[in-house]
Order: C-alpha cells, then sequence, then structure tokens
C-alpha cells in the first residue's frame, strides 16, 4: 500500500509546522522521518494518520492511489503508535489488544473466540505470550512499546505510523528493539513510517530516510545516499559528526560564505609531511575506548580544531600522545559552495587546497 | 560520592531517623502538634459534639419524638430530593463542561472556564436573588405568566392550569442548588483531563473507535475516581446549602422548607432540640459523605500503590 502526500501545508497560529510538503512512499518500505524538533515531522505523520488535518484547501492525502484526504483517522486504515504508547491504562494488555477488534459495528465484529484467538497470535508476535492479563502499568517500557504495536496492527491496518517508537527507551533495550521492529516489519511488509530524531536509529533502519528541517523536506534517499550525497549542509551536519571549514569565497567581497565539510573518518593523521594540502596540528586529545580511536586535533596555523576518527589499529601504530605534533590529510571533502560560485567552478582539489591554507588567493 | 551519599540516606532511612539538619527541635515540633491539634478540635470537632449532645439533651426519647415531626422529615425528603436531581444534573453539566475545556480547544474557552468558577465567586444569596429576579412573578422571565399577549398562548393556560411556580417553590430550590453545586464535579475533573491528555482517545479513534465509544471505554475509566470524588463533594453541599436556597423557598413549612431552613426555623422558635436533632441529622449525613470520601481516596491510592509497587 503506497503513500502519497502531496502539498501539504499546516500552520499553528503564526507558527508554519509544514510548508508545502510532498512525500511518496512506496509500497512495502519502511521510511524514516528525520529531522531536529520543531522541523514538523510528527505533525506531517499526524496529517497522514487524520490526527490532524492541513490547511483548508492544502494537500491531499493518498493511500495505494485512493484519496482518503477527507476521511478521518478511524476509517483511513492506519496503525498508528503513540511515542509514550497510549496504552489504555485501566485494561489489560488483552484487552488493550482487543480493542481495536471489539469496537467494529456488531454486523462486522468476529466471535469473542475468534477475537481472543486473535489476540493470542498477536501476544505471540511481540514475544509476550504470558503478559495477556497484566496492566500496561505492570510493563516495561519495551514490552509497552511492543503491546502498543500489537494493538495497532490487530485491526490490519494498511500502513503503519510510529511517532518516535523508541524515544523513552534506554539505550540497550532501544538497540533489540529496533532490529526486532525491522525483521518484523520485513516479515508483515507493512508500509511504515515512523518519525525519530536520531540520525543513527534512521540510518540503521530505514529503507528510505526522508530529512526534514524548518518545516520543509531537505533530501529523500537511502540510508547511503543521505549519508553519503547529503543534498544541503544541513543534511551533512544533522547526519553525524563532521568538521567544517570556511570555503574559497569568505574573502571576496559580496560573496556568501560557502563552506567545506570533512566526516571525521574521512581524516587520516600521518607523523611526518608527505607533501601537499597537508596541514600541521597538534594532539589535544586521544579518546582510545570504543571500536574506533577519536582524536581532537588543534590546526597550528588557526587554531581551529579538528576531529579525526581512525581504526584502533592505526592510532596504535601512531602512538598518538596529547602536545604531539602531526599532519593531517583529508582522504574526502564534501563542499557547498555558496551564490558566488556554483560547484563547477570550484575542483575538490581547490577546496582541499582553500583549507589547507585559508588565505590563499584564487 | 553520589552513591554514597545515596547509600547513606537509606541507612538512615532504613533506621527510621532523619539527619538532625533537617529535623527541628522538640519543643517546636511539639507547640506546632498541639496549636494544629487544638484549632481542630476547637473549630472542626467541638462544634460536632455540640449538636450531638443538644439534641440529646433531654434524652433519646425526646430526639426520635423531635425528628418524628411531619415538617422534619418533609424537610429531610425535600432535601434528598433536591440532592437527587442537582447531583446528576451537574454530573451531566461536569463531565462535559471538563470533556470540552481539557480535550478541546475553541475561543472563549478561558470566559468558559471563568464562568464554571461564578458561582464558587458569588455569595450563595446573591445568587438566589438573581433567580428571583428572573422567575419571581414580576422577573424577566416569571413575568411570562401574566403577559397580555404571551409568545406561545397554548404554553402559558398550560402553565397557569398547572399552577406552576418557580420561585417560592421546589423548582426554584433545585434550580438555586443546581447554580451553587455546578463547580464541583467540573473542577475536579478539569485538571485530571489536562494531565492525562489526548493520546488514549486518539489512540481509540485510530483503531476505528468511534466518538461515543470512545467516551464509554476511555475516558471515563479514566475519569472515574475523580468523578466520583466531585459527586460526593456536590452531594455535600447541595444538601447543606443555605443562603441561595433561603432566598428562593419562602420558608412554608412541609412545602417548600428544606433540612438546613427547617433547622434554622426551629432554632427561632427556641425549639432546642428539635433544632439540633434535625441538625444532627444534618451532620450525619455529612459524616457519611466524609467516610465515602475517605473511602474512595483509600481505594484509589491503593490502586497507585499497587500500580507503582509492581
Amino acid at each position: 500500500m503506497s503513500i502519497i502526500a502531496r502539498n501539504i501545508t499546516k500552520t499553528f497560529g503564526a507558527y508554519t509546522a509544514l510548508n508545502d510538503v510532498s512525500l511518496e512512499v512506496p509500497a512495502g518500505k519502511l521510511v524514516a522521518l528525520l529531522g531536529p524538533s520543531g522541523s514538523g515531522k510528527t505533525t506531517l505523520l499526524r496529517i497522514i494518520a487524520g490526527l490532524e488535518f492541513s490547511e483548508p484547501g492544502s494537500g491531499r492525502i493518498k493511500f495505494h492511489g485512493e484519496d482518503v484526504t477527507d476521511l478521518p483517522a478511524g476509517k483511513r486504515g492506519v496503525g498508528f503508535v503513540f511515542q509514550h504508547y497510549a496504552l489504555f491504562r485501566h485494561m489489560t494488555v488483552a484487552q488493550n489488544i482487543a480493542f481495536g477488534l471489539t469496537v467494529q459495528p456488531r454486523r462486522e465484529r468476529q466471535s469473542k473466540e475468534a477475537i481472543a484467538a486473535r489476540v493470542q497470535e498477536l501476544l505471540k508476535l511481540i514475544q509476550l505470550p504470558e503478559l495477556g492479563s497484566r496492566y500496561p502499568a505492570q510493563l516495561s517500557g519495551g514490552q509497552r512499546q511492543r503491546v502498543a504495536l500489537a494493538r495497532a496492527l490487530a485491526v490490519q491496518p494498511k500502513v503503519l505510523l510510529l511517532d518516535e517508537p523508541f524515544g523513552a527507551l534506554d539505550a540497550q533495550v532501544r538497540k533489540d528493539l529496533r532490529r526486532w521492529l525491522r525483521h518484523f516489519q520485513r516479515e508483515i511488509g507493512v508500509t511504515t513510517i515512523f518519525v525519530t530524531h536520531d540520525q543513527e536509529e534512521a540510518l540503521e533502519l530505514a529503507d528510505e530516510v526522508v530529512v526534514m528541517n524548518n518545516a520543509k523536506i531537505e533530501q529523500v534517499g537511502t540510508p547511503q545516499e543521505v549519508y553519503d550525497r547529503p543534498a544541503s549542509p544541513f543534511v551533512i551536519e544533522f547526519l553525524g559528526n563532521v568538521n567544517r571549514f570556511a570555503g574559497l569565497g569568505h574573502r571576496l567581497p559580496g560573496a556568501g560564505q560557502d563552506v567545506i565539510y570533512v566526516r571525521p573518518h574521512d581524516v587520516d593523521i600521518l607523523r611526518e609531511y608527505h607533501g601537499q594540502h597537508g596541514i600541521r596540528v597538534s594532539v589535544q586529545h586521544v579518546f582510545s575506548a570504543g571500536n574506533y580511536g577519536r582524536i581532537a586535533l588543534v590546526r597550528a596555523d588557526n587554531g581551529e580544531t579538528i576531529d579525526a576518527e581512525i581504526s584502533r589499529v592505526r592510532l596504535a601504530e601512531l602512538k598518538l600522545a596529547a602536545g604531539d605534533e602531526a599532519f593531517v590529510v583529508f582522504r574526502h571533502i564534501r563542499l557547498f559552495p555558496s551564490g558566488a560560485f556554483s560547484e563547477r567552478d570550484v575542483s575538490t582539489d581547490d577546496a582541499r587546497a582553500a583549507v589547507v591554507d585559508p588565505g590563499r588567493d584564487i | 560520592m553520589a552513591s554514597s551519599v545515596v547509600s547513606s540516606l537509606q541507612h538512615a532511612a532504613a533506621a527510621g531517623h532523619r539527619p538532625l539538619a533537617t529535623r527541628d527541635a522538640d519543643w517546636v515540633r511539639y507547640t506546632l502538634t498541639a496549636v494544629a491539634l487544638g484549632f481542630l478540635a476547637l473549630f472542626l470537632l467541638l462544634p460536632l459534639v455540640a449538636v450531638f449532645a443538644e439534641a440529646f439533651r433531654r434524652g433519646i426519647g425526646a430526639y426520635f419524638t423531635a425528628l418524628n415531626d411531619p415538617d422534619g422529615m418533609h424537610a429531610l425528603k425535600l432535601t434528598l430530593l433536591t440532592a437527587a436531581i442537582a447531583v446528576p444534573a451537574n454530573l451531566v453539566f461536569g463531565v462535559s463542561a471538563a470533556w470540552c475545556i481539557a480535550k478541546f480547544n475553541f475561543p472563549g474557552k478561558s470566559l468558559l472556564i471563568t464562568l464554571i468558577d461564578l458561582p464558587f465567586a458569588v455569595s450563595p444569596v446573591i445568587s438566589g436573588l438573581i433567580f428571583v429576579l428572573l422567575f419571581g412573578a414580576q422577573g424577566w422571565l416569571g413575568h411570562y405568566l401574566d403577559a397580555e399577549n404571551p409568545a406561545l398562548p397554548w404554553l402559558q393556560a398550560w402553565l397557569i392550569e398547572q399552577d406552576f411556580k418557580v420561585i417560592f417553590a421546589v423548582p426554584g430550590i433545585v434550580l438555586a442548588t443546581v447554580f451553587v453545586t455546578f463547580p464541583f464535579i467540573a473542577r475536579e475533573l478539569i485538571p485530571l483531563m489536562q494531565t492525562q491528555g489526548n493520546d488514549e482517545e486518539y489512540a481509540a479513534i485510530t483503531l476505528g473507535a468511534s466518538g461515543w465509544q470512545t467516551f464509554w471505554r476511555v475516558t471515563l475509566p479514566n475519569i472515574k475516581w475523580g468523578l466520583f470524588y466531585g459527586v460526593i463533594l456536590c452531594n455535600a453541599r447541595a444538601m447543606g446549602e443555605f443562603g441561595a436556597v433561603s432566598v428562593v423557598s419562602g420558608h412554608i413549612r412541609g412545602q417548600t422548607n428544606t433540612l438546613p431552613l427547617h433547622v434554622e426555623i426551629l432554632y427561632n422558635e427556641y425549639q432546642f432540640v428539635a433544632a439540633f436533632a434535625a441538625a444532627s441529622i444534618l451532620a450525619l449525613l455529612a459524616l457519611v459523605t466524609l467516610v465515602l470520601k475517605s473511602l474512595v481516596e483509600w481505594a484509589h491510592a491503593r490502586r497507585h500503590a499497587a500500580d507503582a509497587a509492581s
């Protein structure tokens, strides 16, 4: 079941939550809406669910080609999982899961036995077969999350919408549940959109990532696309750590600031100077706990800090210590030209040189 | 460091005494406790004892003779009837008002919240006067019965035939009581519903529940303890209301006297035993209400503790 949202605008008073946003989600995909808080991602999810409505006259929502813009949430066939689960606190787990089945009109409603059987089946699916008679308050966060998911799935929704599904869980549970959700979504194949502000979560879990900022979509693509070919400075800064350098344009009158980005794992550290484009630095701090070594470096010429990530093997070879002198080279850089340049005017080599020598003329 | 502080606190708590720095001197604690208890005894306990002491001054026989007075019995019935109408009416009003205010945003919301508080803000006597002005024979609405060219002649004829009166009759007493007790249930529910938020209702709606199903199966069960508490308070006030009812009732014995009014009349006639006997009934009703309230709170706290413990 594909999802199409077209030209969605939503304002709350003077505040614009969504500014003419369009989005297409192919059937069966797991898509992440990623962005900082206030970027409009939750509002978009709620509009797709029918819990909010876009500005009158603006925007359409289609599920599998069928226009559902004017349908209320209950008729759209969506399963919605809330950030804080919103389990019915006065009902047992089994009653929670059965809720969607028991509120159906009498002639469509399944028999009591059929509902009970379906609840058991879902409890098994979420790996909590023994907990049907517990109350939500008696469950852990991860268990509540799974119950909320089972409750949403009981009515066999056409699309599944998850609002910050792992936001309130601790790191270990989050990781397990993430893996479980991915496996689970592949298995049942329901088109799923989830909202998150955690880039790691989005990149690890989603088939496609929709990066949002300031009521707009910045970029849509596979995790690899958005990570390797970010469409804007915002995307590269939001998706993980990055070193930022002023580019060529900052010395030209009237030109905007163009910027050059280098990911810490694209920074290599050398003990000795190897010719072109090496920058002299001193080692400020070495963090060696973790999967890789992280090194904070300070440029000798202008005092800017550069973060580098290198493998632990390499770190052991280099034997770096705070205060040591070293040289860095960039394996890969990313340039976002200002208005004064187009990407063609500036070669990667120029950019590399610009970082090395900020005072250089062009 | 932090963990050692925590563990030393736990030790102190386990041993049942708190660190000296958070404890006041003995004489301060005992004086404060004595002042509080003395105040309670003087202003709450003593009057209650006095009511029963006065009621039983001439013995149990006199007490029951006084109670068996037909006017007194009528006043008791009228009081119960008034509460029986006012409380369900305010139950419906209060729940709908709280539901509107807590779950929706609309223009004029703060005005509505202020209006709900109005009965608390104005003196009950003024409340009574408002109804006299509205429904009295010369009042804005009461004038209808004497109008020469009424809007609906058949309605006027029917009302006159029924000898329908609001002021100095039971409808006026009920109206005044409903007005005065209006805030109790709404005020109890609004903060509760606001803290609970709308997520559970939204969840129910996405699962296909209708508005009605959502209300009965999700909203109402979540507020039932608060609602019960509000009903108890509302009931206590409905049975005890004096000021507003006094203005609209007309004090007709055996017809428009509620129990509080009956007590006043008897007292003014120097029938002290009868007055205090009637007052003791009111006090008993109040005590029953308080016991019910404590039971509700206790049951509620126990449920919470069970939730928290698991």
